[in-house]
């Protein structure tokens, strides 16, 4: 008995030990912010945040990453329920809905008015703003901005007596050259496409000013519906699964799944974010290119990308006075000088025009066109079918847009009947959307 | 198990016994035959560790090659180094230690006690408790895991120790298995105990307990595996880089945005640096392993 | 005991009544609106074809894994109780794979069946010119996951056996072999009855395991797909909760696992119960 005892204290004790080792103390007031970007990215994020830190001795930065998108996403949910949130949190693109609708966040626009910091709001880029803008006032700061582009393969091109310095600019032009490339031997498929449900719909249906849901793509209410199985999308997607059957195409899974086939050669096209640039620059062996996003032509008129990526959300629940560090590092990343920084380190979009034009001057784009590639396609004044897709619960949609896709190019499905379930299917989970979040 | 049966087995095969008396030199054959299969085994069932180790050698270009490249490649050290600094990879596996080591002692302690009460106390509700246990082994960490992230947050347990191990602790399977081993144990034993006046615990400790070391040995093997493998529970609680475990460690090292080439040849090298204290458990304790798993069903 | 208890009431009871009391609620993200809905959740599942085929594909995944994982593990340890030299080191070379993390494992198969760069697609285009494709094949998507699944666990499943078979009087073996009893025979008239409370044990063991446990891999490889064809039901919980933040049918879903999972308990109840306990 008593040795069991002396046993079990033994054993709480070395756990009350084990548990009180607890992280040391920072005498500055912290800001947590936590992010979803890991690799090279994350190591790129802690430097900005260590230049931050080093900026003022008042506030400390902790960056974290917390798993995937949809993980720090759900985590910074259930942080906040326990009232202990992180300030910063960093969410994708299709969770912008989901922000805007909880009543938890504490919109940038109205953090940076309210501590008196100055911020030329006119200066950011309209095809980003607009997509995380609220009745014309700025709820996110974008922080990794992205656009889909096309990536060619200029020795393949070369083998094919293709002029190595043109990409195809029309969906017809992908076919042809394609056929010409896989008849010369450059290689065995002509174009793939990563983040399938992103850069061949979400953003294809804006390119052609063509609307992806009511309401003005999502911007005017809840009860919204989706509007991809019209005759463009079934063109579009339709075009894409004959040429899956005809090895033109060919389908290579969700997210960045599809990369390798264009890196091993395999397929002399891809249509792939341009935050990727920075990775193909070291991974990818052969002489390769960039272009806009393939375009049908006449009679659609050609409009803007939409951007992608994640911005960063202020969550409310802290303490005021740690609001003002919040404020100060979302007006240092919005800088020129950081947004130069960052976008020539990452491969993600400037999004402010003075930032653009002083990396103009310095001949940036120039030396290196693939990264004037993506700007090029947010260019001009958005219609209210290129602003953006604001959709709520869209990572679900998103996933039955996808599943939908595989089924026809697998050829299970005809263009017409896919599209036709995903949008069943995605206006079920709109409409529960609504329903749970009700005004 | 089962000594029963045993002569019945016996006189079923005896009919057969005088007919042949074989040989000694056909059995080298059979040797060999088995050398060749169990050959096999290994290949396919080590091979995909093998390849794991291979990339963790290779280049990026090296990883993604056409024709795939087998052989390891020159690039070990960078990779490894890479990995280690770049993950704080001492920390991790000093938490991924902790976690694991904590869980499983407490698993072990609490259901060595519960088993205990369950086989030698009568009281009411016993089976429901059980039952009640029993169920726990099934539900995944993952289901559960906004309200249990919810009650450690009550507790004010997120980013410490305590979040990380205490709800990893109930463990049906544990306790089932020392169930089983308890009741292999002749009453004569505890009936002996009760009328030298030994009290109940005092039993557990200084006669069930000895009697137990490979079945706790076995459990250490399987529960230590459970915990150093935990990803999605700890990515939810700790919200300080110095509370991490290694598995996130290694997660992290891949980009998830799903716009960046993914470095898997240093995300490998994590992993199989990750790799070294299970495998070092699973090899040191494989004895006792093997044997403690069955102690429980004899 | 009352440790145990507590444990198991502050974080699976709690929990497992929090799932319940969702899934009659509408909730939002958040958790700030919360709204009585009956048994919406849950007829909004049943009438959804997507939640019938995650339930065919978690019984041909737990079916597969279980198949695959037990059978290899039997195979495995008999030939590995032989009496041969080197047993130390193939015993060690069959076990530690079981060392490896779910996810890490998940991305290592992901190198080996990967159409543009894995191995085995690489293999198999000297054989024939079929397109081993899980990006577009279900099946062989499903396959994919079964095996990797399966391998992450063999390591456990050869463990228990090899137990199992040591534990068997080398006096039995060797009077069936001086009676002269077939290696195959005497495998199937005297070792397997001896195995089969393992056996049984392992197959509901993998059966749970893969019912429930096991999405590691299919998270890191397939999310699903293509189409539904690797969308298991525990996966779907996680995907629909976790990542859609749908919480009412998420909570559905895992009162319909629950039930799942008592079910099972009571067979393996009834089962094992009766066969340990002979």
């Amino acid at each position: 008995m008593t040795r069991f005892m002396r046993y079990g204290t033994a054993l709480a004790l070395v756990l009350v030990m084990v548990a009180t080792t607890a992280p040391a103390y920072a005498q500055k007031t912290e800001i947590h912010f936590w992010h979803a970007m890991g690799g090279q990215l994350g190591e790129t994020v802690g430097e900005l945040v260590r230049q931050f830190n080093a900026s003022q001795g008042e506030f400390e930065v902790k960056a974290l990453q917390k798993g995937t998108y949809p993980e720090t996403l759900t985590a910074a949910i259930a942080a906040y329920r326990q009232k202990n949130p992180p300030h910063i949190v960093q969410v994708f693109d299709v969770g912008t809905q989901t922000m805007l609708s909880s009543g938890a966040v504490y919109p940038v626009f109205q953090l940076l008015k309210e501590q008196e910091v100055a911020v030329s709001w006119g200066d950011f880029i309209k095809p980003v703003t607009g997509y995380y803008s609220k009745d014309g006032n700025l709820y996110s700061m974008p922080f990794n901005s992205s656009s889909p582009i096309l990536y060619y393969n200029k020795d393949a091109f070369r083998k094919a007596k293709l002029d190595p310095e043109k990409p195809p600019k029309t969906w017809k032009e992908v076919g042809d050259f394609s056929k010409a490339i896989i008849a010369a031997g450059g290689s065995k498929c002509g174009i793939t496409t990563s983040w399938p449900s992103w850069s061949m719909l979400e953003n294809t249906f804006p390119w052609h000013d063509q609307p992806f849901a009511t309401n003005d793509n999502g911007y005017k209410g809840l009860d919204t519906k989706l509007l991809i199985n019209g005759e463009f999308g079934q063109k579009h997607i339709g075009q894409l699964a004959a040429w899956q059957k005809e090895g033109i195409y060919s389908y290579g899974g969700r997210m960045g799944q599809p990369d390798p086939k264009f890196i091993n050669g395999d397929c002399a096209m891809l249509v792939q974010s341009s935050a990727v640039i920075g990775g193909f620059k070291k991974s990818v062996k052969f002489d390769w290119g960039t272009g806009q996003l393939p375009h049908w032509g006449a009679p659609y008129k050609k409009q803007n990308a939409i951007v992608g990526g994640g911005t960063l959300w202020v969550m409310k629940g802290r303490k005021p006075a740690e609001y003002k560090g919040v404020a100060q590092f979302m007006k240092f990343i919005s800088d020129p000088h950081q947004q130069m920084w960052w976008s020539v380190t990452t491969g993600y979009v400037p999004i402010t025009q003075t930032a653009i034009k002083n990396l103009e001057s310095g001949y940036h784009f120039k030396k290196n066109p693939e990264q004037w590639t993506a700007l090029s396609q947010l260019s001009g004044a958005p219609t209210k079918n290129s602003q953006g897709v604001r959709l709520g619960n869209f990572p679900q949609i998103r996933d039955a847009i996808e599943a939908e896709l595989e089924n026809i190019f697998a050829g299970k499905k005809s263009a017409k009947e896919g599209l036709a379930a995903a949008v069943a299917k995605g206006n079920d989970i709109l409409k529960e959307f609504a329903a749970a979040n009700k005004p | 198990m089962s000594i029963a049966t045993l002569p019945d087995v016996r006189t079923a095969t005896r009919p057969v016994a005088a007919v042949t008396t074989r040989p000694r030199p056909r059995i080298r054959w059979e040797n060999v035959v088995i050398h060749v299969l169990l050959l096999a085994c290994v290949l396919v069932i080590a091979f995909p560790l093998y390849y794991a180790f291979v990339i963790s050698t290779q280049t990026v270009e090296q990883v993604m090659a056409r024709p795939p490249l087998l052989r390891p490649s020159s690039h070990v050290l960078e990779n490894y180094a890479g990995a280690w600094s770049r993950s704080h990879m001492g920390r991790l596996l000093w938490n991924s230690a902790i976690v694991a080591l904590v869980s499983t002692v407490g698993k072990i302690a609490i259901s060595m006690l519960s088993a205990f009460a369950i086989v030698y106390f009568d009281f009411r509700g016993k089976t429901l408790v059980f039952w009640m246990i029993f169920v726990t082994l099934m539900l995944p960490v993952e289901v559960r895991i906004m309200s249990t992230y919810e009650v450690i947050g009550d507790l004010g347990w997120l980013d410490t120790y305590w979040g990380l191990t205490v709800p990893l602790m109930a463990s049906a399977t544990a306790t089932f298995l020392f169930r089983q081993f308890y009741q292999t144990v002749p009453n004569e034993l505890c009936e002996a105990a009760q009328l030298d006046g030994v009290g109940p615990l005092r039993f557990l400790w200084s006669f069930l307990l000895p009697l137990s070391w490979a079945n706790i040995a076995a459990l250490f093997v399987v529960l230590f595996i459970f915990g150093w493998n935990q990803y999605l529970w700890p990515l939810m609680i700790t919200n300080t880089e110095a509370m991490r475990v290694v598995v996130i460690g290694i997660e992290e090292l891949i980009p998830r945005t799903g716009t960046h080439v993914p470095e898997w040849n240093v995300m490998m090298a994590a992993a199989m640096m990750a790799l070294l204290p299970p495998v070092a458990v699973i090899l040191f304790m494989q004895r006792w392993f093997v044997k403690g798993l069955i102690e429980s069903e004899k | 005991m009352l440790p145990q208890v507590a444990v198991t009431i502050v974080f699976f009871f709690w929990p497992a009544f929090e799932s319940l009391r969702l899934s009659f609620f509408r909730t939002s993200p958040f958790g700030d609106r919360q709204v009585f809905v009956g048994l919406e959740n849950f007829v909004r599942l049943l009438s959804a074809p997507d939640y019938y085929q995650a339930i065919a594909n978690t019984f041909v995944f737990a079916l597969g894994v279980t198949g695959i994982g037990v059978g290899a593990g039997l195979l495995v340890a008999a030939l590995a109780t032989q009496h041969i030299r080197g047993l130390a080191a193939y015993r060690t070379a069959l076990l530690w794979p079981y060392g490896i993390a779910p996810p890490v494992a998940g991305i290592i198969f992901l190198f080996i069946f990967h159409p543009s760069y894995g191995v085995l697609p690489y293999w198999l285009s000297f054989v024939t010119t079929y397109e081993v494709n899980w990006l577009l094949k279900g099946w062989v998507a499903m396959t994919l996951v079964i095996v990797a699944t399966a391998w992450t666990h063999v390591g456990y499943n050869i463990a228990f056996f090899l137990a199992g078979l040591l534990a068997i009087p080398t006096s039995v073996m060797e009077a069936a072999s001086v009676d002269g009893a077939g290696g195959l025979r005497r495998f199937r008239s005297i070792v397997f009855p001896l195995l089969s409370p393992i056996t049984f044990y392992l197959v509901v063991v993998n059966l749970i395991f893969s019912f429930f446990g096991s999405f590691g891999v299919i998270k890191a490889v397939t999310q699903g797909g293509p189409g539904n064809a690797t969308e298991i039901m525990v996966y779907k919980v996680y995907k629909d909760g976790f990542i859609g933040l749908n919480l009412g049918s998420s909570a559905a879903q895992s009162v319909m696992l629950m039930i799942v999972v008592i079910g099972l308990t009571a067979l393996q109840f009834k089962f094992l119960e009766k066969k340990v306990t002979y």
